[in-house]
């Protein structure tokens, strides 16, 4: 009996060699419990051993092995074979990112966003160890607990136009992990992230396609974070405004 | 940068304060002018409406009705025709969106007061 | 705004067409979603001339609604009220998501506050209907 199989179309590019990306297709076994990150596994294994592209975990949690599928940023990890059959099956790098070799885009650029933000907790005074933690209700994790599962996969980073037209703009997670700070009871760093969110590369580029929340695979809503710390920034605009002289928390 | 030194915060507010009449008054008095009353499923009479355009109240009603949404208007425009790949206008966009926003408010000023 | 990305050699730079808003389904709607607002502007300044030639005497003002009762106009205001209700209706789904509504503790469900804002639009949208035509 011959096995049924699926086509994937891979994009390839090879620095050096490649003035720009094209595509090759391949025909990999079709199973019902296999993921496009097993499809590439199994090519890199059995067909062609320069296939370039990162995994770790599969299972969702590392955010390493996010790719095009079918033109849409997806953790190939979770994306069943199943789910586009009869194919073809698109494969490509994430959008709006460095194309360093087939699939793998560079994050230096993300990487260095991330830090922009200060994503930790910032204290005006560290309390010594000896006083014990910093306590928090259920209410108060409530607050910003969904904004703080992002794995830092940058899928929505791929669905952002605004990223992809103005690579300057802060961008989705990296803002919607500063705003999970800001809302964290335990953060006292509000006004010392402030200066990069309301910079003209902050939140103001950010035209609300929504598409960053759509594509997100933790549940993350980075639009609504983006939108939420405009109305903060407004505000604090205003009172800067009305009372140059004060009035600013 | 700090707040105070971007005006961005500005038109987004006014961006924001306009869309929020087009959502809520912008339908009824399109429906209004633009279909019920041509097509003569209503009628308003002339002096009616003269006496309601020259009442102080209603003419601040409609200052905000007309204005505010030019603004939400010059906001979205000016990122469409960027995001339509004219990134790099972006100054002279803004100036030409938010100038047509404000022209639109002193001629809104203008014809009321004359009322 | 300055592209604040020095090319590194050897890596691939994809650009983003100007037809980008065609790929996704979800792009499409929001440029639809940002085109309202020139519906919205295109009314708000022939209202602007109503109001005008209202304030100009009857003549003017009928002049002005024989102009809007050409098939022209009437279509476009059909066209352009798709667009505004678009707005409409977009814009009350952003609010859901942008206004966190507190009570005490516990935060309102999204849904709802979308809903208040649709009872607040047929609110005053009647208000207004009865205000311009019942009460004279």
């Amino acid at each position: 009996m011959t096995e049924e199989t699926i086509t994937l179309e891979v994009t390839r590019y090879r620095p050096g060699h490649d003035r720009e990306p094209r595509t090759e297709s391949f025909s990999v076994p079709y199973r019902k419990d296999w993921v496009v990150l097993d499809a590439l596994n199994h090519i890199k294994d059995r067909v062609d051993g320069s296939l370039t592209y990162r995994w770790s975990c599969r299972m969702g949690v590392c955010g390493s092995c996010g790719m095009m599928v079918n033109g849409v940023p997806k953790l190939t990890c979770s994306a069943f074979l199943r789910d586009y059959h009869p194919g073809p099956i698109r494969v490509e790098p994430l959008a709006n990112f460095p194309v360093i070799r087939d699939l793998v885009v560079a994050l230096d650029d993300f990487l260095e966003k991330l830090r922009r933000v200060k994503p930790w907790l910032i204290r005006e005074t560290e309390k010594p160890v000896a006083e014990g933690e910093y306590r928090q209700t259920p209410a108060q994790l409530d607050a910003y607990k969904q904004f703080s599962m992002c794995i830092n996969c940058m899928l929505c980073y791929a669905a952002c136009p605004v990223y992809g037209l103005a690579p300057a703009f802060v961008g989705p997670a990296a803002i919607a992990l500063a705003y999970r700070y800001n809302l964290d009871s335990r953060d006292e760093g509000y006004r010392v992230r402030e200066p990069i969110l309301s910079d003209s590369v902050g939140v103001w580029e950010c035209t609300f396609v929504g598409e960053c929340s759509v594509v997100c695979p933790k549940g993350v809503d980075p639009a609504a974070a983006i939108q939420r710390s405009k109305v903060a920034g407004a505000k604090d605009w205003a009172m800067s405004v009305l009372m140059p002289w004060g009035g600013r928390k | 940068m700090s707040p105070g030194k971007t005006i961005e915060p500005l038109w987004w507010s006014l961006f924001s304060a306009g869309g929020v009449v087009a959502a809520f008054l912008v339908p009824v008095h399109l429906f209004l002018f633009g279909l019920a009353i041509p097509l003569g499923w209503v009628s308003v009479s002339h002096a009616r409406l003269l006496a309601l355009v020259g009442h102080p109240v209603v003419k601040l009603y409609l200052f905000v009705l007309i204005a505010l949404p030019l603004y939400h208007w010059a906001h979205r425009f000016r990122f469409i025709l960027e995001d339509l790949g004219l990134h790099g206008l972006r100054m002279p966009l803004a100036v030409l969106c938010y100038g047509s926003a404000i022209v639109g408010t002193v001629a809104t000023v203008w014809v009321l007061i004359r009322i | 705004m300055s592209e604040a990305r020095p090319a590194r050699p050897g890596l691939y730079y994809p650009k983003l067409p100007a037809t980008w808003w065609l790929r996704r389904p979800g792009y499409v709607r929001f440029m639809l979603r940002e085109v309202t607002s020139v519906f919205v502007a295109i009314f708000v300044v022939e209202l602007l001339v109503i109001v005008h030639k209202i304030g100009q005497g009857p003549q003017a003002y009928a002049d002005m609604v024989a102009k809007l009762q050409s098939p022209g106009c009437i279509v476009f205001h059909v066209i352009a009220l798709a667009f505004v209700l678009y707005h409409t209706i977009t814009w009350f789904q952003a609010t859901g998501v942008v206004q966190v509504v507190r009570v005490g503790d516990r935060q309102v469900p999204p849904a709802l506050v979308v809903a208040g804002n649709y009872v607040a639009w047929v609110v005053a949208s009647l208000f207004i209907l009865y205000w311009l035509l019942v009460r004279s």
